[in-house]
């Protein structure tokens, strides 16, 4: 590991003071991410600025429902929160479903946010990656791609977003409060993320010292009526081959709206707005939801490897959908 | 001290380390705390698959604070020639595999170390590389023999005329991917140097012959060599010889005149200690219309590298499981430039009763006979590759066994056609096997002054409680309790013994121990029990005397599969396994055994697979997020059980190896299962749900 400073600042301001005026710094919450990859050389900061102390570690709650979770939020804490639990159980489906538990109390809320690609080839500092070496090239199209994007991703990389709950929070059009060296302001989800076109390098509009302090949920009158489901390799403790966070009102036997994201098929927490856009006004039923999802697929390209995730994705979709209102199938 | 009748093998007692393991007291090999300023060694894998090392650039590196070496092939202390071309470590600049260790820093600390590793600049001179099995590779040729010393090819009667005969014929290709062994405890190697005398705390699984090829390597008197191995967290067989690690260990500890530490990286357990080779297997099955067979023929492709050959024994376990009038095996290697695949619990028997085990369910399906009954109408009489007699066979009253306690005979043999809501449910079955091997030992067993008995063999525990069983075996030998007696083990100098490997351990230091044990009973009988008296024996005329039997442990498991319609996401939500093997000298820790086998049978089945990238000539998932091993959430109702079953030809004690018949079939039986549940037949492990998912019934 190479040599690094630490800082332990005592509060915001300092933290995004320490962190804007040294070039290649990285916050420190769970580390659960960081610390391995600066074991495998992936990350290599000069200055570490731990940012465990700050507090930021409440969730507020709305009177209208809606959530402010703070940064430094644990993982396990946040799932089992009563108003999570029962205003978006989506969200604390996809938190309970991601790690395992000994990760899940370790790791904060917004360090889930920031978590990088579990992408082979980023992480290894042996083989080329255009995101950890931009013009290294990416070896993924041609190699291991079963895990990758099938759509938002471009010639530079294919890598996936690893996070569940950075998927539900997209279906709940979460937005994340930022501090920065200019001052405070909000980024939806949308905003955070970046597609990584020429530049993969860059995965969040996130300037150097610029430092989530909150995730802020608004209410969703409808999202009790919301579910997460993940595909995976195996039982438990793998990061998902597909998943979908979704949240449904029926109301007079149309949908009067409805909430859709993807995971592991993008670079970021894919939000299905063409499907949703589709199914409003429609019955729920089966088909709609799959003419819907297929609506939204239409534009992935996948490769050999990652073709499946297609059919996975749209058949998750419907499970998901036909569940939370009882469609028949 | 009293003599006593009541025999302790049989009982379960709980393990004698295992309060000390879990309170942290027992100290595996690299924590030894007691030998003051310890280096730490970290080896620079190999970036190219094939050429050589042009030159290691270490001046940036060398004089970093903390640095105390950086082990070169021009610099790194020449060694003698080993028996095992792996050991050559740092001895020339080829690189045979992508991740083959071409240097090695020694530093301080283990970060110190790491990150010196990562700064040394190296320059290869890279060649084209070929790191990819295929079914026609041009490299395939026939081994002389087959691991260890089998036959690399068998012929028995005329198969062709069998199969163009037969009513019916399954013909299908299986693949098996390369697996890797991932032990808990890494490869962890400390070695200090008093003098020309080098003392080695190791992982491995056995100290003697350590010590023999360690002495050789360094030019040095065998009892210049201690070599001290406690506490084993896991091996599977890689780390059943001295490995990398050792080697360097030692080197470094020379050169640095302290001790050094080398633990391997999680990442570097994919290339340097040995995993299983893919294979690609065809399998061709004759049978009459009742599913009785004619004709079997085994073919298996597979590969090595080109540091050395190591050919796996695929097909063997089909030489010994059915009766047929004609039987046909064969392997083909290729030596590619990929990392060297070693031994990785039942090598052979495992992949191939896969092949085999899954082929028996398509002829099952294919005549219309019961998967339980076909196997039964197709038990030997005798071996069938030697005509030897079995010096004791079960593997009919394991079948019928599992098949009552499973709840087998209600089964409906039609595929896919089961439904609990969204999922779709089957069950399988498949045959275990695994030889029951014994080796020369050797032991001493000690009347200690104050009381109570010492007996020291060098055996060593990987984790399977076999300092606890030769406790138990050592007792009813000298007439004890078991608390009157103390088994030391872990430590080459207590004389030759047999390794923690091939499933051999119990019966052969088991062996020795109750020799040992008897002789001293005697001893004390004879001269009373007061004073000093210690007894040696050795067991090599004996066990090479065991003969005129084939010798080999059975089992049947049978398994549940449920798969998700909308996902193809496949849970086994019971896996029953029951087993001919022999006297178990501790239900507790033999159940442990079973189930952990069938544990990793059931990961091999649903999970594990190291992905070759031919680009680069490496298996490009080398950790626990890419490659996956069964999580416990995957493992749900699973059990193992025994028939009763004396074998008076085996060994004295009348047991069979068990550590490795777990794994034996569980793949097929899993693969069954999820062709009776879904109706397609997946021969390409790991059954991912990617491969049922196009599949599945809409």
């Amino acid at each position: 590991m190479k040599p690094f400073r630490y800082a332990r600042p005592g509060g915001v301001a300092e933290a995004v003071r320490s962190g804007a005026e040294q070039p290649g710094s990285r916050f420190l919450a769970g580390g659960t991410n960081l610390v391995d990859l600066m074991k495998l050389g992936v990350e290599r900061p000069d200055l570490v600025v731990d940012v465990g102390g700050l507090g930021l570690d409440e969730i507020v709650v709305d009177s209208g429902g809606g959530l402010r979770i703070g940064a430094n939020v644990r993982n396990s804490d946040l799932a089992v929160h009563p108003a999570v639990r029962r205003e978006l159980p989506m969200l604390s489906q996809a938190l309970l479903s991601g790690a395992s538990g000994q990760l899940r109390n370790q790791a904060t809320a917004a360090g889930n946010l920031l978590q990088r690609t579990r992408c082979v080839y980023f992480q290894d500092v042996s083989k080329p990656c255009n995101k950890r070496e931009p013009g290294s090239g990416c070896p993924a199209r041609q190699g291991d791609h079963r895990n990758l994007a099938v759509l938002g991703g471009s010639a530079a990389c294919i890598a996936t977003h690893p996070s569940d709950f950075a998927v539900a929070l997209a279906a709940a059009d979460a937005e994340v409060a930022v501090t920065g060296p200019a001052g405070e302001r909000t980024l939806r989800l949308d905003e955070l993320y970046l597609l990584p076109g020429e530049h993969p390098e860059r995965e969040t509009s996130l300037a150097p010292g610029d430092l989530i302090t909150a995730i802020v949920v608004p209410p969703l009158p409808f999202g009790t009526t919301s579910a997460y489901r993940k595909v995976r390799d195996r039982a438990s403790y793998a990061f998902a081959v597909a998943s979908v966070a979704a949240a449904i009102d029926v109301t007079d036997g149309v949908v009067r709206d409805v909430r859709i994201a993807l995971g592991a098929v993008a670079p970021k927490p894919w939000r299905a707005h063409r499907a949703e856009d589709a199914l409003r006004g429609l019955e729920p039923t089966a088909s709609a939801f799959r003419a819907a999802v297929e609506a939204e697929l239409s534009v992935a390209e996948p490769l050999p490897d990652n073709a499946f995730k297609l059919p996975l994705t749209a058949n998750v979709v419907v499970s998901v959908l036909s569940d939370l209102t009882g469609a028949s199938r | 001290m009293t003599a006593i009748t009541t025999r302790a093998v049989g009982s379960s007692p709980t393990r004698i380390e295992g309060t000390a393991k879990v309170t942290g007291a027992a100290r595996y090999s690299t924590e030894q705390d007691h030998l003051g300023d310890v280096a730490y060694l970290w080896p620079v894998p190999a970036t190219i698959a094939k050429g050589r090392v042009e030159a290691v650039d270490s001046d940036a590196v060398a004089g970093l604070p903390g640095v105390l070496a950086v082990l070169t092939p021009d610099n790194a202390p020449r060694l003698e020639t080993p028996d095992d071309a792996e050991l050559a470590v740092l001895q020339d600049h080829e690189v045979s595999y992508r991740g083959q260790f071409v240097a090695a820093v020694v530093a301080t600390s283990l970060e110190t170390a790491r990150e010196a590793a990562a700064s040394l600049h190296i320059t290869y001179a890279e060649v084209p590389h070929d790191s990819e099995l295929t079914e026609n590779h041009p490299k395939l040729s026939k081994p002389e023999k087959v691991n260890p010393a089998f036959p690399t090819d068998t012929e028995d009667g005329d198969v062709d005329a069998a199969l163009a005969a037969a009513a019916v014929t399954v013909d299908a290709t299986y693949r098996t991917p390369p697996v890797h062994n991932n032990p808990m405890e890494p490869h962890a190697s400390l070695a200090v140097w008093l003098g020309h005398e080098l003392t080695l705390y190791d992982s491995l699984q056995g100290a003697f012959a350590a010590q023999q090829a360690l002495a050789k390597l360094f030019a040095l008197p065998p009892a210049s060599v201690h070599v001290i191995n406690e506490h084993v967290g896991g091996g599977f067989g890689s780390k059943g010889t001295v490995r990398l690690g050792a080697v360097l260990a030692a080197m470094a500890a020379r050169e640095v005149g302290r001790p050094v530490k080398v633990v391997l990286g999680r990442q570097h357990m994919f290339t340097v200690v040995g995993y299983r080779t893919p294979t690609i297997q065809r399998v061709r099955l004759g049978a009459d219309a009742d599913g009785q067979l004619t004709a079997i023929e085994h073919a298996a492709i597979e590969q090595t590298s080109t540091v050395l050959e190591f050919a796996e024994q695929t097909t063997v376990a089909t030489r010994i499981m059915y009766a047929a009038g004609s039987r046909r095996t064969s392997h083909r290697l290729a030596a590619l430039d990929v990392p060297t695949p070693r031994w990785m619990r039942a090598p052979g028997e495992c992949p191939g009763m896969f092949a085999l085990e899954s082929a028996m369910d398509e002829l099952a399906v294919a005549t219309g006979v019961d998967p339980v009954e076909i196997r039964i109408r197709n038990e030997p009489d005798v071996e069938p590759e030697s005509g030897k007699p079995f010096s004791s066979r079960n593997l009919v009253a394991c079948l019928r066994e599992g098949a009552e306690r499973f709840g087998w005979a209600a089964r409906d043999p039609r595929p896919g056609v089961r439904r609990d809501g969204r999922w779709l449910v089957g069950t399988g079955v498949a045959a275990s096997t695994y030889p029951s091997y014994v080796g020369p030992s050797t032991a001493s067993a000690a009347a200690e002054p104050g009381g109570g008995f010492v007996v020291r063999i060098s055996a060593a525990d990987i984790g399977t409680g076999a300092r606890t069983v030769l406790t138990q075996i050592a007792a009813d030998a000298l007439r004890v309790r078991v608390e009157e007696v103390r088994v030391e083990i872990g430590d080459s100098s207590f004389g030759q013994a047999a390794l923690a490997g091939g499933s051999m351990g119990t019966a052969s230091w088991g062996w020795a121990v109750t020799r040992a044990g008897e002789r001293l009973r005697a001893a004390l009988d004879e001269h009373g029990g007061d004073g000093r008296l210690e007894v040696h024996v050795d067991t090599a005329e004996e066990v090479k005397a065991r003969t005129g039997f084939a010798y080999h442990a059975f089992g049947a498991q049978y398994a549940e599969a449920r798969v998700d319609l909308d996902t193809g996401e496949v849970r086994v939500p019971r896996l029953l396994g029951v087993f001919g093997v022999g006297r178990i000298v501790n239900p507790r820790t033999a159940r442990s055994q079973l189930i952990g086998g069938m544990t990793m049978g059931l990961s091999m089945a649903l999970h594990e697979e190291g992905v070759l990238d031919p680009a680069f000539g490496d298996y490009v998932n080398h950790d626990f997020a890419g490659y996956h091993v069964a999580a416990a959430a995957d493992v749900a109702d699973i059990d193992a059980v025994w028939v009763d079953e004396q074998d008076e030809h085996v060994n004295p004690l009348g047991v069979k190896g068990i550590g490795e018949i777990g794994i034996v079939g569980t793949a097929a039986a899993v693969a069954n299962a999820v062709f009776h549940a879904t109706g397609v037949r997946v021969r390409d492990l790991p059954i991912r749900l990617d491969k049922l998912l196009g599949g599945l019934p809409g």
